[in-house]
């Protein structure tokens, strides 16, 4: 079954605006949205950690919500905004988040950063965490296996303006 | 993952048509569970049926002053709506117990009762599972099986249900929609999974061509006197050892109604009317929940690894009724256990 699927398989045209950019693939159905972004677009600041779901590294953003891309089928995608972390800085200026990682030391290895700064994007546009408890829980499907948990709850405390 | 063709339905209509007309063809909406098994190889679809805009996403008021909630309502929108955190907060709470915020924003409510069990045995293509691949034996019984099931299991499976959602939903008596190639149906959510029996591979008793609408729920929502309360290795972000939905009616100090249900110990949200029978007229005390507890898990039998569960049942069930009695339901950001 797979086999004939292969063959009679047929590229999908889908538009996608990524980082308030018009783009337009022709993708074969099994490619995910990680994979589109990293592998059609070049935007390899989305990464590929655990590929299930389960690490939180390919957080991206679709019409302003925080998904997990690798779990994202482009083509059901089409028409939608995406954001990842290369389109968070404006006209040089690094986004809030971006700059709280920095000024709190929230990363050592790097790899779940991207991941955790898009994640807490979305965290910050849903409004639900009012305290460090609920920052941490809300946050709790992003990992970081450097263990930089505190600092990365500081960062966002940071950029919420310390609640 | 295995390749596939792609169909984006237009109506309810034409997603039973597009389901009748491919046999091996799955309808994707979230996709959170479907997309992880299809990289595993454990589904192997021939046809992916996007349902994902289909106009099921609405909150209506019922006439019996319940509510009817679209199938593709995203998990978050469900949990964190106002007429859900006034009216269901067992339902919210049961929702934010689960998963991640990321999958919630992506998991719709109809998916969230269609996904399957995370027995590591059904995700390991390399390891007999009857539910993976019928008749072909079950590697828990006698393997790791710290996290399967205490009730309802059967020789050829003892899986459980990974869903939060499901179990407030069932002690709260909710309501399935199902369209199909024979008209619409309703079935209480309590008949929507099954136990595994000689069939570890019919989850539920969705039929072929069939489609989850709605779920509905009546109008007692138990907002006064609730919790959840979910019990696992890490504290968040991951599957129940043990969670159990209380939800009681209380006047004064004494029990008008209850419910209760539990996850993690069977293939599907376990309840027990009996249980439930003899909290009503009696006090809300610790002895009385100990009974109930003693009811609720009547029959329950261990393997290997997972006897701790029953204990430990018994203790969280007791623990989630002294919570709703006292109306301090369990927090799901600030995880002490009061």
């Amino acid at each position: 079954m797979a086999e004939a699927a292969h063959q009679i398989a047929e590229r999908i045209p889908i538009n996608l605006v990524v980082n308030g950019v018009g783009r337009t693939l022709n993708l074969v159905p099994w490619t995910t949205l990680l994979d589109a972004l990293r592998d059609h677009l070049a935007l390899t600041g989305t990464k590929k950690g655990c590929d299930h779901g389960q690490c939180g590294a390919c957080t991206v953003l679709v019409d302003g919500r925080r998904v997990n891309s690798c779990l994202t089928l482009a083509v059901m995608m089409d028409g939608a905004e995406v954001t990842t972390v290369e389109g968070l800085a404006s006209d040089g200026t690094l986004h809030p988040l971006q700059q709280a990682f920095i000024d709190q030391d929230a990363f050592q290895c790097g790899y779940c950063t991207s991941g955790q700064i898009c994640s807490a994007a979305g965290l910050l546009a849903e409004g639900h965490a009012r305290d460090a408890g609920e920052i941490r829980e809300l946050m709790s499907g992003n990992l970081c296996r450097c263990g930089a948990y505190p600092n990365i709850v500081a960062a966002i405390q940071q950029a919420m303006g310390r609640p | 993952m295995n390749n596939f063709q792609y169909s984006r339905a237009t109506d309810v209509t034409d997603a039973i048509r597009l389901l009748a007309a491919n046999p091996g063809a799955r309808l994707i909406a979230g996709g959170t569970n479907l997309i992880d098994l299809m990289k595993e190889n454990v589904e192997r679809p021939s046809r992916l049926i996007d349902i994902s805009r289909l106009p099921l996403r609405k909150f209506e008021e019922t006439a019996d002053g319940g509510l009817r909630i679209g199938a593709l309502v995203p998990n978050s929108d469900l949990a964190y709506h106002p007429l859900i955190e006034q009216r269901y907060p067992l339902l919210a709470s049961a929702i934010l117990a689960g998963a991640s915020a990321q999958l919630r924003n992506m998991a719709s409510v109809g998916g969230n009762l269609m996904q399957r069990t995370r027995c590591a045995y059904f995700y390991d293509t390399a390891t007999p599972c009857n539910k993976r691949n019928p008749g072909s034996g079950c590697s828990a019984l006698d393997g790791l099986n710290r996290n399967h099931a205490i009730l309802g299991t059967s020789a050829s499976c003892i899986a459980t249900n990974p869903s939060d959602m499901s179990v407030a939903l069932a002690a709260l008596n909710a309501l399935v929609h199902i369209a199909g190639p024979a008209g619409e149906r309703v079935i209480a959510l309590t008949d929507f999974h099954r136990l595994p029996g000689d069939a570890p591979h019919v989850d539920t008793n969705l039929g072929a061509g069939e489609i989850i609408t709605a779920i509905e729920l009546p109008s007692r929502g138990f907002a006064q006197n609730y919790s959840y309360l979910k019990i696992r290795d890490r504290l968040s972000y991951a599957f129940a050892l043990i969670s159990v939905a209380a939800a009681l009616d209380l006047n004064g100090n004494a029990i008008r109604e209850a419910r209760l249900a539990l996850g993690g110990v069977a293939h599907k949200p376990w309840r027990s009317l009996e249980a439930e029978a003899a909290l009503r007229g009696k006090a809300a005390t610790p002895d009385h929940f100990s009974h109930a507890a003693d009811l609720l898990l009547q029959g329950a039998t261990a393997r290997a690894h997972n006897g701790f569960k029953i204990e430990l049942a018994r203790r969280a069930i007791v623990r989630t009724l002294t919570q709703a009695a006292d109306a301090t339901p369990q927090s799901q950001s600030h995880k002490k256990i009061a």
